[in-house]
């Protein structure tokens, strides 16, 4: 046993399942941009229709929090690029969906990569005061096909939980550099980036900017090069290696060991915490992280490592995956292809925010009314019992944890839905709760009455004229799944 | 226990429209046809009806609100007119309402109109709508189709059943009411198919084809209704009688608690015995000699078969592939081709339903006349399995000169 100390009590990895092999992208662009040939059998992560930045970053909250007291977590930070609200609380929405505390301070980080590593950097030096800070890192971000940008960008999320407890790592030493070096830059309300030719940035700007800052953050730390174990390094793109290789030539740290290029691409805002989370699953006690982010300057965190995460979640999302066969059904489930989608698809998917604030607990925490006089869960929770008759006597009670069983489904061809079929089916959930609900995740043929599901926080529809989307719980297969 | 409304009421006309993609007509144009048949069978004057009830469904997308529709259409002499919506129990609905006026003495002689005009929304099949403000937030915008599918599914698990075994016996059903529909005239699809057709049928919510769905029509029905009374003073000396008419909404078992199995209708089983029970029908294997249900897809039919009682539990599959609901069978189902051959104009179909087994009790079904039935039962259902409004008819020829 450790003493109790200030640091990273827990973490959590989330990908989407889907992946877009590169070679995919490469061969149907290929007559285009020949220059994009990627090397060897790679692959990047993409969003589904009905993820974003908020649904990952809902799912890596609660990898990082499972097994953990809700109760503790006094202040949710969501650093991302890509939210989807400009005004409304990003982070509220996450919160909700987490079941956290309304007492939660909710705080949206953003505008920068290095967003995560700064919000990381400062709770890891101050307390705070009140109980544990839950920081998650999502980006969705998206890029034009036949683009570099295309085949290096990623989609995921990745949290951290810092507190006083038995910390996973402590902060050793930190060191940060602002530079307005603008090698890429994306405009509030675009949806994709502007970038200058990147052996520019690599040669004229990050690699002095970095040798520089990590020098500082070690001698803070009071450690060389050669005692760093696991270097972590958050850049776009081919910078990562170049980086990674300088700090080698420089200062003797062991070059990145990393999947996350080949796997999953920069992940924006999230990256940062999905190469430390990487390292951190990958290394041993008493060893040193250097963690480097870049984004107009750099972020340098040494993390001194105590307990190694007991679950790796990030391995086991990156091992969850599912290969895209198809380049123009991936551009058309990130909107970049307009399908025909047919008369169904004109459907008015306005909300009524009225009826969303009453109903709120029971769509963004899934909570349904356990009646306290037999003991029947219903969803949606209802003032007089479905079972018993009584009245005004459930309790609100989660369904978003539990595991569901399959209790009748379709594969619906007629329906719309941005990726037919439309599957749903009656879900059961223990003591006599039975909910109708759209499946994610699921290929025609794969389902069976009486399969385990676990719940996944994601968008439910989508208002192209309100600018509008809400959120809901959909359940994927247990087995396979990160949760198996 | 009320006493019921047996043997108060009796059909004295019925009038039912051509089914179909009406193209040329408006809802306005279905009603007349339907009424004018109506009228003449009845043998009354329009000014002689007291009140009217008017069935449809998608008003926003056909008639508009409100009782105007039958009212302006018809040129009523400005008598009571109800517009009634019960998802597609509409048309029953309908006569439920003309019923329970001709039952209380409120009115001597009441009017039943349902109808749809569908194929002005511009869909293949049944429009997109909202289910509900807070709905909308979190079921799946799921079709038709995709809901009825889902009894397939939760019936083989719950029987133990083979799929492939549902599926033919599916195929059976759709093939038999197309045969069926072959007879009637006045039927949107009337074209004869094989099993084959139906198992290869492209896909529209697995497990159903496009050969499990039933036709999305135009269509209009009507029923003018009186007291046995006011029959035979108008010199009738025999007529069709409502001997029950039962109607059971879900409560919300279906939707929220595992009570129930998800491969029957629960609602349907409710209303059966209501039904059976205010009719006097011990057995209803036995004393049901005709039958139209809502085959609004195949796997609805055969899980209806079980839920009116009129096979075993789990022995539907079998009952359907002995023929035992076919033309010449034990108990012949959708002689007129059923929702899926004559059609499903939603406000229609429970007073198209009323429209065969009336004919066929009078002897004047022609072509596709069955043996002198005496009892007839029309099972009309509304909504989705898991959230439904299900009714059930059963009427008899009535001598009127005892």
């Amino acid at each position: 046993m450790t003493d109790s100390a200030h640091g990273i009590l827990a973490v959590g990895g989330f990908l989407p399942r889907s992946r877009l092999p590169r070679r995919l992208a490469y061969e149907a662009n290929r007559w285009f941009a020949p220059a994009l040939k990627p090397k060897g059998d790679t692959r990047r992560s993409f969003c589904d229709w009905d993820e974003d930045t908020l649904t990952m970053a809902v799912e890596a909250g609660r990898a990082c929090l499972s097994g953990h007291d809700t109760t503790a977590v006094a202040a949710l930070e969501l650093a991302s690029t890509s939210l989807p609200f400009a005004d409304r609380s990003n982070a509220g929405v996450v919160r909700e969906a987490l079941d956290l505390s309304p007492a939660a301070g909710v705080e949206d980080k953003t505008g920068s990569l290095r967003a995560a590593s700064a919000a990381l950097a400062r709770a890891l030096a101050a307390p705070a005061a009140n109980g544990n800070t839950l920081l998650v890192g999502s980006d969705c971000v998206d890029a034009k096909p036949a683009s570099t940008q295309e085949m290096s960008f990623g989609h995921g999320a990745c949290a951290v939980l810092v507190g006083e407890g038995e910390p996973i790592a402590t902060l050793a030493g930190a060191a940060s550099l602002h530079q307005d070096f603008v090698d890429h830059y994306r405009a509030s309300g675009e949806r994709f980036e502007y970038a200058l030719e990147p052996r520019w940035a690599r040669d004229a700007g990050y690699r002095e900017q970095v040798v520089a800052t990590v020098g500082e953050a070690l001698e803070d730390a009071g450690l060389q090069g050669e005692d760093v174990s696991a270097l972590a390094i958050s850049a776009p793109g081919s910078l990562a290696g170049a980086v990674s290789k300088s700090l080698a030539r420089t200062m003797g740290i062991s070059p990145a060991e990393s999947r996350l290029e080949s796997e999953v691409g920069f992940c924006g805002a999230a990256q940062p915490l999905l190469a430390l989370v990487e390292a951190l699953e990958s290394v041993a006690a008493g060893d040193s992280i250097v963690l480097v982010a870049l984004g107009q300057g750099v972020d340098v965190l040494v993390l001194g490592v105590a307990h190694p995460p007991a679950t790796k979640s990030l391995a086991d999302a990156i091992a969850d995956a599912s290969n895209e066969t198809n380049y123009t059904r991936y551009l058309a489930l990130r909107g970049l292809l307009p399908l025909e989608t047919g008369i169904r698809s004109e459907r008015d998917n306005r909300t009524a925010l009225s009826a969303f604030w009453r109903k709120h607990e029971a769509v963004t925490a899934f909570k349904g009314g356990l009646c306290s006089a037999c003991n029947t869960l219903q969803f949606p929770a209802t003032r007089i019992c479905v079972s018993c008759g009584a009245a005004d006597t459930q309790v609100p009670t989660r369904l978003a944890d539990r595991v569901g069983t399959v209790r009748s489904f379709t594969e619906d061809w007629l329906a719309y839905t941005p990726k037919p079929p439309l599957v749903f089916g009656n879900v059961g959930f223990g003591d006599g709760a039975n909910v109708l609900m759209e499946f994610a995740n699921v290929e025609p043929g794969q389902l069976e009455v009486g399969m385990p599901l676990t719940m996944r926080f994601r968008i439910k529809d989508l208002d192209d004229r309100r600018h509008f989307r809400r959120y809901f719980w959909k359940p994927v297969p247990l087995e396979g799944s990160a949760d198996a | 226990m009320p006493e019921g409304i047996r043997d108060k009421v009796v059909i004295l006309g019925m009038g039912c429209s051509r089914f179909g993609e009406r193209w040329e007509s408006g809802p306005e144009d279905l009603m007349i046809e339907a009424f004018d048949e109506a009228l003449a069978d009845a043998g009354i004057g329009k000014d002689e009806i007291d009140a009217a009830w008017l069935g449809v469904f998608f008003q926003e997308q056909s008639t508009g609100k409100s009782g105007l529709p039958l009212s302006q259409a018809l040129r009523l002499p400005n008598i009571p007119v109800t517009r009634v919506e019960n998802l597609c129990a509409t048309g029953t609905e309908a006569l439920r309402g003309a019923t329970y006026a001709v039952a209380s003495g409120a009115a001597d002689i009441a009017l039943a109109m349902g109808v749809e005009k569908l194929k002005d929304t511009g869909f293949g099949g049944l429009p997109e709508r909202t289910k509900g403000t807070v709905e909308d937030l979190w079921l799946p915008n799921s079709t038709a189709p995709g809901s009825f599918a889902q009894l397939a599914s939760a019936y083989c698990a719950v029987h133990k059943r083979d799929m492939g075994d549902l599926k033919r016996a599916m195929a059976h059903i759709s093939v038999k009411s197309h045969r069926n529909a072959l007879n009637n005239p006045k039927a949107h699809l009337r074209r004869e198919i094989s099993d084959d057709d139906v198992l290869n049928a492209p896909m529209v919510a697995y497990p159903l084809g496009v050969l499990d769905c039933c036709g999305v029509s135009d269509g209009a029905a009507c029923a003018i209704v009186c007291t046995p009374e006011v029959a035979r003073r108008l010199g009738r000396t025999d007529a069709v009688a409502i001997k029950a008419l039962q109607l059971a909404p879900s409560n919300g078992v279906e939707f929220s608690n595992d009570a129930w199995d998800g491969g029957h209708t629960l609602t349907t089983r409710i209303a059966a015995e209501r039904a059976y029970r205010e009719a006097g029908i011990e057995d209803p294997k036995k004393a049901i000699d005709v039958m139209e249900v809502h085959d609004c897809f195949s796997v609805t039919e055969l899980v209806l078969m079980e839920d009116l009682g009129l096979s075993d539990p789990g022995r539907a599959i079998d009952d359907v592939l002995d023929g035992r609901y076919d033309h010449d069978g034990a108990i012949p189902c959708q002689i007129d081709g059923g929702l899926k051959c004559f059609g499903h104009p939603i406000g229609a179909s429970g007073l198209r339903m009323a429209y065969e087994i009336y004919l066929q009790l009078n002897g004047r079904a022609a072509d596709r006349q069955l043996d002198e039935p005496s009892i007839g039962l029309a099972q009309n259902l509304g909504g989705v399995p898991n959230r439904n409004v299900a009714s059930v008819a059963i009427y008899g020829l009535n001598n009127l000169t005892r």
